[in-house]
């Protein structure tokens, strides 16, 4: 059974896998970032029937997955746990977009079908490609990237402390989830009722610990601005880089490479 | 002139929800020592800390550290002077990796680059954690947090070091190694515990706090042999001064 904990453990395992020593891992935060944000932009500027051009798209992934060394099968699972919430928003698709678009001999296939399609397909692309920049790059990187490429600064901070916190949070909820278990007996305890308390009881946890942390802060001189090193160097390979893979998807966005290949393939059988 | 005297004046702190904390506490510690404060929970130990550098106010007295009283226009220069390390290092640590949570303080500063990372290497290697860097603070054990919660107020060089339960939580092999870190340390230092047994081996002198007042300001080993005193205060006498359980039961 899926656990609080064991969501966590896995968590912490993307984040071990920016540690890695690849030529991608060692790009600046900022090239992998536009990078990621141009290619999310060019596959949602997809038509909601069009399918067959989004599929050549993959190639990002796949590559980056490559090169970086992370492990395949990994994302995928990634992946799958977001299918439910991919499927609830396409579900109504099929029902209610009859119109036959494409005709396999006697079998129609409606529109509906096909942006029920496009949309999974759309939610994998840009899924995978977040996952891998987080495995590529790690989160406090991003954010650091973030920053220098414009983002306030109190944003920026915000989300390094989310992150570092989250495996705080939520040790203190899978323990007090835990605690609670044990005194229920296999029952549902009070059921709903109790996790009223416990919600509060967490809020006003992090309410104090916040508190402390700010208090770890002042003493240590803060006074509102976040110094932070800068490690890396925009050079020629980030420009390289970020102009190969903006060119490719551009390439790929303008011309329906599926249908090319489709046509020079027919062409050449006799 | 010194930085490393903290005085405390007729400190009264009073909460806002009438809870009287602190009843007029004063004393005076000097350049070097190594201070103990103890007492039961809820004696005001966490209060008087947190008046050390400045994060509550008195709600009258004065708090002076070396020639300086602590007002809001000489707080950073006495939170500079006065490092601080709390109880729990998940508070203390929030920063993404090591090394830039120890950077945190010389940044905040001002320090220019290099020196900084002077400061956060030498820190780190005085508590034997530059091997642990790059990692990530919930990737670290409880001993490993503990010490590099110290470094983070070491590398802002710190004149008086103030920690609060600093063995709480730790295995006996972690514990030592921190008494035994502790113990090198040359700067005017003042610990809360409840272990009290490291109040024995790291402070010549220990503070009893009662009930907001201070019961008892003496030696330790003399304070740990009033046995009518310590049980007032809810205390007793560290294991190390009880007498082995075994052969007192034998005899």
């Amino acid at each position: 059974m899926p656990s609080i904990e064991g969501a966590l453990l896995d968590f912490k395992r993307l984040d071990q896998l920016a540690t890695g020593d690849t030529a991608i891992h060692h790009l600046d935060p900022r090239a992998k970032v536009l990078v990621t944000l141009v290619f999310i932009v060019s596959v949602i500027s997809f038509g909601r029937y069009e399918l067959t051009a989004m599929a050549p798209f993959f190639i990002f992934p796949v590559v980056m997955v490559a090169l970086g060394n992370l492990p395949p099968l990994y994302i995928v699972k990634k992946i799958m746990l977001l299918c439910p919430f991919v499927l609830m928003v396409g579900v109504f698709n099929p029902i209610f977009d009859r119109t036959i678009l494409v005709q396999f001999g006697p079998i129609g296939i409606s529109g509906g079908w096909i942006s029920f399609a496009s949309i999974i397909a759309r939610s994998a692309l840009t899924v995978s490609v977040a996952l891998i920049l987080v495995g590529l790059t790690g989160f406090p990187a991003i954010c650091w990237a973030l920053e220098r490429l414009g983002m306030p600064q109190a944003f920026a901070v915000q989300l390094v402390f989310l992150y570092r916190y989250i495996f705080v949070l939520t040790d203190e909820g899978a323990r007090m989830a835990r605690a609670r278990e044990l005194r229920s007996f296999g029952v549902k305890g009070l059921g709903m009722k109790a996790y009223g308390p416990l919600l509060g009881h967490l809020l006003l946890r992090t309410w104090s610990r916040a508190e402390r942390i700010h208090m770890a802060m002042l003493t240590r001189g803060f006074t509102g601005e976040f110094h932070t090193r800068n490690e890396f160097r925009f050079g020629k390979r980030e420009i390289l880089f970020l102009l190969g893979w903006t060119a490719v998807f551009a390439l790929l966005r303008l011309n329906n490479c599926s249908q090319l290949c489709g046509a020079l393939f027919i062409r050449i059988l006799p | 002139m010194s930085h490393h005297i903290v005085e405390v004046k007729d400190l009264h702190h009073v909460y806002p929800d009438g809870t009287v904390a602190l009843d007029g506490v004063s004393f005076r510690i000097t350049h070097g020592e190594s201070v103990a404060l103890i007492g039961a929970n809820g004696a005001g130990k966490s209060t008087l800390m947190l008046h050390l550098n400045g994060y509550l106010t008195p709600s009258s007295g004065e708090v002076r550290i070396g020639d300086t009283p602590l007002t809001r226009s000489t707080l950073p220069e006495i939170r500079r002077t006065v490092g601080v390390v709390f109880q729990d290092p998940d508070d203390q640590l929030f920063m993404p990796t090591v090394y830039d949570d120890v950077a945190f303080g010389p940044l905040n500063q001002g320090l220019p680059g290099p020196e900084a990372e002077q400061r956060v290497m030498q820190a780190l290697e005085r508590v034997g954690a530059a091997h642990l860097r790059c990692k990530p603070p919930y990737r670290l054990s409880g001993g490993e947090k503990k010490r590099v919660a110290i470094a983070t107020v070491l590398s802002m060089s710190p004149d008086i070091l103030v920690m609060d339960e600093p063995t709480s939580g730790l295995d006996p092999y972690a514990r030592r190694q921190l008494l035994a870190l502790l113990s090198d340390f040359h700067h005017t230092k003042i610990f809360t515990s409840h272990d009290l047994d490291m109040v024995l081996e790291l402070c010549d002198r220990t503070i009893v706090l009662h009930e907001g007042k201070i019961r008892a300001d003496g030696p330790t080993r003399d304070i740990f042999r009033d046995d009518a005193l310590l049980a007032q205060c809810r205390l007793e006498r560290p294991f190390s001064m009880q007498g082995c359980p075994v052969c007192s039961q034998r005899s």
